[in-house]
Order: C-alpha cells, then structure tokens, then sequence
C-alpha cells in the first residue's frame, strides 16, 4: 500500500476511475505528485483535469482508485490542503466582502460555532497583503474586477496556511499584473517548500511558469519535469483528439450504447 | 372617510394583539431559512416545500386522529399531540422532497428545476386528494390550508402563566427561537456552505448535510406557519423580506438584522391594513358591502409594497441613482463655467464666459460665493471660486499632458476627452499623475499648469 501511496508524495492517485452517471469521464490514473513542485495539468476541454482535482478531495464520488495526501487518507489531511475552486463557481452578488472571503479559508480553524474574531481578520488582512488586495479588503465582491477576484480566492487559499494547492485555472481571464502576481506567489510558495497543481490552459507558458507537467486527456497521457515531458509527441497525444473506442465503452457502462 | 378610519383603527380588541404579534412571529420565522434560500438561489425550493408540506400535514392529522381513536393518547394530549406529529411529517416531507428531486435529476437526468416542479406538485395533489377524500375524519379546512386564517388563531389556544395564548403563537414563537439560535450559532458555516459549497465540504463542513438540515428546518417552519398564513402565502414571506434586506445592504450581518425587521413590520402593517383598506379602496369602488380583508392576505401585500419602496428608495434604487446623477451633472456645469472663467482671466482676453451659460448656474455659483460682479458688471471669480478654478484647469492641462504622453493623438485630439475626464479626477489621482508627469510646467498647447 505505501508503495502505491508513500508519504513524501503530497497526492498519489492510485487507479483512479470517475465517472458522471456511470459513463468514466477519467480512467485508470496513476499518479505521484512529487513535493515542492510547482505542477501544471494540462488537456483539452473535457479532459477531465477539473474532475481529477474533485474527485480527489471527496468532492465527487470515485468509481474505483485510492487517493491519499502525504500518504494519508484527506480526511486527516484536510489542514494540509488547501483547494481554489474556478472563479466562475460562486455567486460573486453575494453580500459579503473580499476580507469575508479570505476569512472563509480560516473557518476550520476557528472552528465550528466560533465567531471570526478580530485575531483572524487580521489574518486574513494578512493574506490580502501578500496578493496586493489589501486595499480591496472592505469592497464588496461584485465591485472587484476578474483578476482580482482571483487573487481573493488565492488569498482564501493561502490563509489556509496548507502544504499542498490545488488550483482550477487561476489564470483563466486574468489580466496580465494578475497573472504575474500569480506567478510570483507561486514561485514563492515553492521556495517554502509547498506543492502547487495547477489547472493550466495556456501552453506557451507551462514552460516558464512551472517544473512538472501533468499531460492528461480522460487517462494519462504523461507525466514528470517539465523538459522531458512536454514534448511535441505528447501533446499530439493529449489534443489528438478523443480515444474513439474509450468513448464507445463509456457510453456503453452508462447504457447508452449497443451492447452485445 | 378618515374619521372610519380613525374609528376601525381604535376599535383595536386584545385579540387585535394576538393576531399582529402571531403575524410578527410567523413572518420573522419564515424569514430566517428564506434568506438563506434566497442567498443560495433556492427560491423555488420554498415554494415546492410549502406544498409538499400538505401531504405531511393531511398524514400527520391522521395519525393523531387514529392515535386518539386508538385510545394512545388522552384527550388532553390532542393539541399536543397534533403540533408533534404535524412537526414530525413536516421534516419527513422536507427530506422527502429534497432525496426525491435529487434522485430524478440524477436517475432521469432532467435538470433541477424542472424535477422540482414534477415532485412538488405531485405530492401537493397527493395532499389535495387525501383532504378530500378524508375529510369526514379530518378537523382541517382546505381554504384555511391554502390561505391561513389568521383571524381563527385566537380559537385555540394554550393557558401559558395566567394567559390565554394561541397555539399557534407558541409554536411559530418556537419556530423563530429555533432559527434564530441557529442561525447565530452557525452563522458563519452557513456562509461558507451558501457562498462555496466545494470549499466549505474541503473544510470538513458537510455543504450536503447543511443542505438537508437546512430543507427540514425550512418544511418545519412553513408547516408552523400553516395555519396563520397557508401554504401559498408563506411562499411571500419566505421570500420577499429577504430580497428586499438584500436591495438595502450588502453586508451579510445586517441583511439579517434588516430582514427581521421588515418581516415584523410587514406583519403589523398587514393587519392595520386590513382592518383599514377595504372601506378605503371598496367603498368607493362600489362594493360597500366588503368590510374585511385578510390579515395574512394583507401582510403579503404590505411585504411586497415595502419591496417596491426599498427598490425604488434603496441605496440601489431608481431615486437615489437619479439624484446622484443630477448632483454630478450640476458639479459639472458649474467646474465647466468656473474653468471657462478661469481660462479668460488667464489670457486676459475679453472674451464672455457665461455665453449660453444657465442662469440657475449663475445662481448658484453666485450664492457658493464662486463668482460675483465687478464694476464694469462682468462676471468674474472670487477668491475662492479662483481656488476652485484653478484645481480644475489642473486636473484638465495635467490629463492633456498625460495623454500626450501616452496616446499616439495629435494635440488638438486632447481638449475634448479632457474635457469630459477632468471632473472624474480626484486628489489622490491628481497627485498619482502628477508624480507621472514629474510636474509638468505647461500642457501640450504651451499653457500653464496651475500649482
């Protein structure tokens, strides 16, 4: 078991197969991260990189596969982690302002029925600092600007104090200084020693922005540094298109198909 | 008209009181589980759990009616009783709706409205076929379930430390307490779980689990609410003081705070309006024989007039946008005659600033102690009104400057954006473009720019 999950890994996926109403949108992945890297995952649309992140973090059921963080189940390894959803997935009218947002990432440790006190906004403000926001941090959310409702979400994540983060294109529609200030934080976080995977679209820059590359296009296609893995071969592999019989039997286990 | 008024007003009896201070309640209890609907878009949830209640209610009245026939619980215990089990099926129906709707999104892959709406109504016509079919065994009322009788709460009722109080006071009492605590003592985990329902389930807060909780409670509350206001009108209360707190401000706390308020004062409003409205508006249209209108009726209307007030009225609404624009459009004409005089003061030309000017900014000006006569009875600044001046040809020539420095323009391209940008500039922006420019001396036409 340790072999397949060892603890100096921050995420190992073990087989792992999810699927939506049956028919697998990922199958089969294998997966060790390795630590203090800065990691991009990259596919086409419908590749499945959202639904790895997911399905990792118990957000949506596994059909089959073993996850662990740092060798453990997520349930004991929640404070380590720390998840920034698409930017797309929240109500932004929602009356609250950027510092309630960023406080959110602190609820689990105030814990349950606590109220945020002014300790932890002061953390909170802390974390606004450290993307450049902390002039925003009285603005309600709707008054912020794509990027900088990014970096609200990166400061949320950051004020988790994790190990590990998992991204969802925090670079999806952001505006060039956001984009550098992403960057910047990013680098910052490896030279703690922190892990970063990252949902990434943009191939021009997966090479300058981070070390290891996951290649995936609903299985994996490839995966290690950067140099040796992104190559041509690959990523004709991983935008090549999708697997035609894959697609078939999947449509099949969702009883869609012809079967025999 | 104003002396029946006067008169249908101070012909106020105790259960006057009742019946306003069980509206308050209802409303201020309904209100609570509605705003978190509302702030996680589950409006219609409200409206499906209000009618799949009937179902739960019609079992639960059975239930006790078979118990007490059973000979399982005493006279004494009926009402009792009846309050339990009606609680009892309330939450059942809750969840039942909610794992119902659920399982045909997911099995038959019809989105979440439209398998809200074959589950909701095809319980509530369950309900409506058991009332019917059952109602030689039942003590309830098909128009009191649709619509509530707040006028009948004082029927019933419960002998609580010397005083006669309505059962149904004591329950939506309950109701609003239960909410209320909850809503305080997990007010910050139903934040995270309405804004962010992923984040919160990473931060060890269940968003499914608050989301069940949070559906029992509110079929819970409306079922409490059932016989004051039905299970139509609920719908409004459930509803509307939210959204309209939510057109008032935009921090969370105060939402909450705003939506209590406006549910109670909706009630009380509601019953002052229906002792009030109908000679009011009926009499003069003919129908003098209508002399009452519906408490839990009127409460629903008084809710929806202080909606249109908050977004005609609010900090959003039409009146203050138009205000806000008016103010900016005087500023502007009088910054624009103020840098016009400036401007012919400056090149000591004998040119007439106020040409086409309005005589309402002449008066204005004129009273802001801006601009005054001379001897020869031109208009020209004062000493202030030159101060002000002098900051507005600034921020004009400094922003002409900017422009020519990072716009590919010819020179007479400038005058009419800067025109337009000179009354959006304020301090800090000033000083941010003159630390730019390195304070420029003259504008791209060579003129001078005002310290």
């Amino acid at each position: 078991m340790s072999d397949d999950h060892p603890h100096w890994s921050p995420l190992s996926l073990h087989d792992m197969t999810v699927a939506y109403q049956r028919r697998p949108v990922i199958w089969d992945i294998d997966y060790k991260a390795q630590p203090g890297r800065l990691v991009a995952i990259v596919g086409p649309n419908g590749a499945g990189k959202s639904t790895l992140i997911k399905a990792s973090l118990d957000l949506i059921p596994k059909v089959a596969g073993g996850v662990r963080f740092f060798g453990e189940l997520y349930a004991s390894q929640r404070h380590r982690v720390a998840y920034v959803p698409q930017r797309t997935n929240v109500d932004w009218d929602f009356p609250v302002t950027a510092l309630d947002v960023v406080a959110m990432g602190l609820y689990r440790q105030i814990g349950w029925f606590w109220p945020v006190t002014r300790k932890w906004k002061q953390k909170a403000l802390e974390s606004l600092e450290k993307v450049g926001m902390v002039d925003m941090a009285r603005r309600q959310i709707s008054q912020l600007s794509g990027g900088q409702q990014q970096r609200v979400f990166l400061a949320r994540a950051l004020a988790q104090g994790a190990d590990l983060y998992l991204m969802d294109e925090p670079f999806a529609g952001v505006d060039a200084a956001t984009e550098r200030a992403i960057v910047e934080l990013l680098r910052q976080l490896r030279a703690e020693g922190k892990t970063a995977l990252v949902v990434h679209h943009d191939l021009q820059t997966v090479t300058d922005y981070f070390d290891d590359v996951l290649m995936m296009n609903m299985r994996l296609i490839a995966s290690g540094p950067v140099s040796e893995v992104f190559t041509p071969e690959n990523l004709k592999k991983t935008y090549g298109g999708k697997l035609g019989i894959l697609d078939q039997v999947g449509l099949r286990l969702a009883g869609q198909g012809p079967t025999p | 008209m104003f002396a029946e008024i006067w008169q249908r007003l101070t012909d106020w009896h105790p259960w006057d009181t009742w019946i306003v201070i069980t509206a308050a309640l209802t409303a201020m209890a309904c209100s609570l589980p509605g705003l978190w609907l509302v702030l996680r878009k589950q409006s219609m949830m409200g409206d499906a759990l209000s009618h799949t209640a009937l179902p739960g209610v019609v079992v639960s009245f059975l239930a006790v009616t078979a118990a007490r026939s059973l000979g399982w619980i005493t006279e004494d215990q009926l009402d009792m009783g009846t309050q339990i089990a009606l609680m009892l099926g309330a939450v059942l129906m809750g969840i039942v709706t909610t794992l119902l709707t659920e399982w045909l999104q997911k099995l038959a892959g019809i989105d979440g409205g439209a398998s809200l709406g074959v589950v909701f109504t095809g319980l509530f016509a369950i309900g409506l076929v058991l009332i019917r079919t059952m109602a030689d065994d039942l003590d309830l009322d098909p128009d009191c379930v649709l619509f509530g009788q707040l006028e009948s709460i004082v029927w019933r009722t419960w002998s609580i430390a010397g005083w006669e109080v309505p059962q149904a006071t004591v329950l939506t009492a309950v109701m609003l307490g239960l909410n209320g605590l909850l809503t305080v003592l997990f007010f910050k985990e139903l934040r995270l779980a309405s804004f962010d329902a992923e984040l919160a389930t990473t931060q060890g807060i269940n968003a499914r689990t608050v989301h069940y909780l949070h559906m029992a409670l509110t079929a819970a509350t409306v079922t409490a609410a059932f016989q004051s206001v039905g299970s139509i009108l609920v719908i409004a209360l459930l509803v509307v003081p939210a959204v309209t707190a939510l057109q008032l401000s935009w921090r969370l706390r105060h939402v909450v705070v705003l939506t209590l308020l406006i549910a109670a004062i909706s009630a009380g409003m509601g019953h002052v309006l229906a002792k009030v409205a109908p000679p009011l508006i009926c009499g003069p249209l003919g129908w003098p024989a209508v002399q009452d209108a519906s408490t839990s009726g009127m409460v629903c209307v008084a809710a929806g007039l202080g909606f249109v007030a908050a977004l005609l009225l609010g900090p959003r609404g039409v009146v203050w946008n138009a205000w806000s624009r008016t103010v900016l459009a005087m500023r502007i004409a009088d910054e624009d005659l103020l840098g016009q005089l400036y401007r012919v003061e400056e090149s000591t030309a004998t040119g007439d600033a106020t040409a086409g000017v309005s005589w309402l900014v002449l008066l204005r000006l004129r009273w802001l102690e801006l601009v005054q006569r001379d001897t020869a009875g031109r208009i020209v600044l004062t000493e202030s009104g030159q101060t002000r001046a002098r900051d507005i040809v600034r921020r004009h020539r400094l922003w002409e400057a900017y422009m020519q420095k990072h716009f590919a323009l010819p020179d007479d391209h400038l005058h009419d954006t800067a025109h337009r940008v000179e009354h959006y500039i304020d301090p800090a922006l000033l000083e941010a473009l003159d630390a730019e420019l390195e304070t420029p001396a003259t504008d791209p036409h060579g003129k001078r720019i005002p310290g």
